[in-house]
């Protein structure tokens, strides 16, 4: 069982970054136009 | 927007350095992959004085930076094919959407915590006991505590100002079941016991957090569309004094006030004419398609179009005494019966709160009587309060709604208001406005009976006049070349008149040139030649009336126009039953007679005579062309030529309606089987896990069915 000390920080600490992530992409604006993103990357770049 | 590093602060951004353009927001519809956003973007970037132009895929709409005017920006986006609308920046100010993000943000936290707390119950459920029980259940208590008080706080704010009027709402049994799982888990942890609910309280916020924030989307879509399509109308006036001509704001205008309405401007106030003729358009007002001809001292009223020269008028009423004034106070009264409309999820919300805390006192009291265990007759109560939560019928409707209403944007509508779906489904009979609905705006003549030298002198003679029919006919004729023309001569009010090569030959109405009937005539010599014009019916138009009439609607016609245009418009779209010659008052008395009658009429406009009829109607539609006061008092508005997809659009919401009553029914079942099993007491967190979860996926998938009617 003295496993858990270790294992229980570990899982909340990824989950938290998960979390992070989430604000990040959230404050990046990633959810304003997620079509026009998603079809973005199908225009070619001309320079 | 703050600088990214002190480096930055020190020089500033090249593009804070120049004068900020305005920025401008178009709705463009048309828009729907990769080629068109790389397209709009090129064109106008390209153009002179476009700073920059980003598009929006998924609300469709394109914001520009630049200097120029809209109408600029619009027609350069006709060039390539695509039909935008001005949006009216105004209202779109505050339009970054705090609130939704702030929604948003609760959500991820509260996923998050859902998730690692549930991880933990497993270990729980499967069978974890004694010290590490407690220890995950102390954990699971250091997230969720913090999380549950920050995530649904939406739900304490709406139940607390409930409860403070008085009243009971779908957010207090929701407040109450949070709050008290929390607590109870707590006690219960702090004192060893079994059964902590942490997962319920977070997993239940997590669900009802989903559905707030679709409704939010749904709601602040509904907001915008509202406003969004930017006034195009003016609210000022010429007004003429004796040191020239100033602009000056509606109200400023008095009575006895001398206006100049310039060519293709609206007449800003009722008054009489002081010129000696003016052509106006009615068709807004009155609903006439015919160009209307005054002479001095006739009467004008606010919202005729000038479609000759500048002309002079007197004001002789403002503000409250005009006769669109006297519309808007109809439209008062109309919306008043319409805002009593209680929608499905208030009338759930009604029934569901107070049973949801009836049966848990009852719960609650007959364990103490039987048990005479007050610790143990609250925590059963409490779980018929988690279980009971109406986490499922939270999302029921907004879920539906939200995927109903980007189907139905998709299909080029925008609904404006939240209960639009239900009463659109309710809808029997629908009832049209014929000039500016059913018909484009404009005139087609018809030219192929005559001959290129009768054209050729009919434009001779329609260049000269300034009559909007005449005008329509010069512009019609741009590849004929004109008669050589002698002693032309305009009588006004009347026709044009001349010599060709000693033939007398002259363009005007009938009754000038001795003839029965209406419109233009054309006489070369003995002879007087009808040149006959005919309303265009708008796209699809005669095609969405037979679909209509297949899906077993009634429908009809009501215009303000004479019965001879509307009996031929009738005839073209196959509608059995019109109404010509209507005031904007006998349309509400129409309208209010087939309420009576039952029918649910809707009622689909776009002229200032419909707005009483749009806002007393149980439903109504207004295409994108029309004003804006005539657009607000419609539910949908229909952009570009998508009325034709009218049936598609009573379609989508008549499966909503379906679909959110299915999701109702799912709801109650899961718990007509959780909640025996709560007040019997066998309810465990697991249970209650599971239960919720479950509705709360299979309402939401069967939401998403709604996307596939047609």
């Amino acid at each position: 069982m003295n496993v858990l000390v270790l294992l229980i920080p570990i899982s909340l600490i990824l989950g938290g970054l998960g979390l992070l992530a989430f604000i990040w992409t959230l404050r990046a604006r990633q959810y304003d136009d997620p079509e026009g993103h998603a079809a973005r990357i199908l225009i070619d770049d001309k320079d | 927007m703050t600088a990214a590093c002190p480096a930055c602060v020190a020089s500033p951004a090249a593009s804070d350095m120049v004068a900020v353009p305005d920025a401008v927001q178009l709705s463009v519809p048309a828009m729907r992959c990769a080629a068109c956003i790389a397209a709009i973007e090129d064109h106008l970037t390209r153009l002179k004085g476009v700073a920059q132009a980003r598009v929006n895929l998924t609300q469709k709409r394109v914001q520009i930076t630049t200097d120029r005017p809209v109408a600029e920006m619009t027609a350069a986006l006709r060039d390539i094919g695509y039909e935008a609308f001005p949006l009216d920046s105004n209202a779109l100010a505050g339009d970054v959407d705090t609130a939704g993000r702030e929604l948003l943000m609760r959500l991820g936290v509260a996923g998050f915590a859902m998730m690692n707390v549930m991880l933990l119950s497993v270990a729980v459920w499967s069978g974890a006991a004694g010290a590490t029980r407690d220890l995950f259940h102390l954990i699971s208590a250091a997230i969720a505590l913090p999380v549950v008080l920050y995530a649904a706080q939406p739900f304490f704010k709406n139940a607390w100002s409930a409860l403070r009027a008085r009243r009971l709402n779908m957010d207090v049994p929701i407040s109450l079941a949070i709050l008290l799982a929390g607590a109870m888990s707590l006690f219960e942890t702090l004192n060893g016991g079994a059964h902590a609910y942490f997962d319920a309280a977070l997993s239940l916020t997590f669900f009802l957090l989903i559905g707030r924030y679709l409704e939010h989307r749904t709601r602040s879509a509904a907001r915008s569309a509202a406003k969004e399509l930017a006034a195009l109308e003016v609210y000022t006036a010429e007004r003429k004094t004796a040191r020239g001509v100033q602009t000056v704001a509606l109200d400023m205008l008095r009575v006895g006030d001398v206006v100049l309405v310039p060519t293709g401007a609206r007449v800003p106030v009722d008054g009489c004419l002081i010129s000696a003729e003016a052509h106006t358009d009615r068709a807004f007002l009155t609903g006439e398609s015919e160009p209307v001809t005054h002479a001095i001292n006739d009467p004008l009223n606010a919202g005729e179009i000038n479609l000759g020269a500048p002309f002079e008028m007197r004001t002789e009423a403002v503000g409250q005494d005009t006769r669109l004034h006297q519309i808007a106070r109809l439209v008062e009264t109309a919306e008043n019966a319409r805002n009593r409309y209680t929608s499905l999820a208030d009338r759930a919300a009604r029934i569901y709160a107070p049973a949801v805390h009836l049966l848990a006192f009852a719960t609650f009291l007959g364990w103490l009587v039987m048990s005479q265990d007050i610790r143990h007759a609250l925590n059963v109560a409490i779980a018929v309060l988690i279980i009971t939560c109406p986490c499922a019928l939270g999302l029921a409707v907004p879920a539906v709604s939200t995927a109903a209403i980007s189907r139905l944007y998709k299909l080029g509508f925008l609904v404006k208001s939240g209960t639009a779906l239900e009463r659109l489904a309710e809808v029997r009979t629908v009832v049209l406005d014929k000039t500016g609905t059913l018909t484009q705006p404009g005139f087609i003549l018809d030219l192929s009976d005559f001959h290129q030298s009768e054209l050729g002198v009919a434009k001779a003679l329609a260049q000269v006049s300034q009559h909007p029919l005449s005008k329509a006919l010069a512009r019609e004729l741009t590849d004929i070349a004109p008669a050589t023309l002698t002693n032309i001569v305009e009588t006004s009010g009347a026709g044009v008149s001349a010599d060709l090569n000693g033939t007398q030959v002259a363009l005007g109405r009938a009754a000038w040139l001795g003839r029965e009937g209406d419109g233009l005539m054309l006489q070369i010599g003995e002879s007087v030649l009808a040149l006959p014009y005919h309303e265009t019916l708008r796209a699809g138009i005669a095609q969405m009336t037979s679909a209509l009439s297949a899906q077993g609607y009634a429908t009809q016609i009501m215009s303000g126009d004479t019965a001879q245009k509307t009996a031929q418009i009738a005839q073209a779209t196959g509608v059995q039953t019109y109404r010509a010659g209507m005031s904007p008052e006998d349309k509400i008395d129409q309208i209010e007679q087939l309420t009576a009658q039952g029918e649910t009429p809707c009622m689909v406009g776009d002229g200032l005579n419909d707005t009483v009829a749009l806002s007393g109607a149980h439903a109504s539609v207004a295409p994108g062309s029309a004003l804006d006061a005539v657009r607000n008092a419609a539910d949908v508005v229909a952009l570009g030529d998508s009325l034709q997809n009218a049936p598609k659009l009573f379609a989508v919401a008549r499966k909503a309606v379906r679909l959110s009553r299915q999701n109702f029914g799912i709801a109650l079942a899961y718990n007509a089987i959780a909640i025996p099993i709560a007040v019997l007491g066998h309810a465990t967190p697991l249970t209650a896990a599971l239960a919720m979860s479950l509705s709360s996926i299979t309402v939401l998938l069967n939401a998403i069915r709604v996307g596939r009617v047609a």
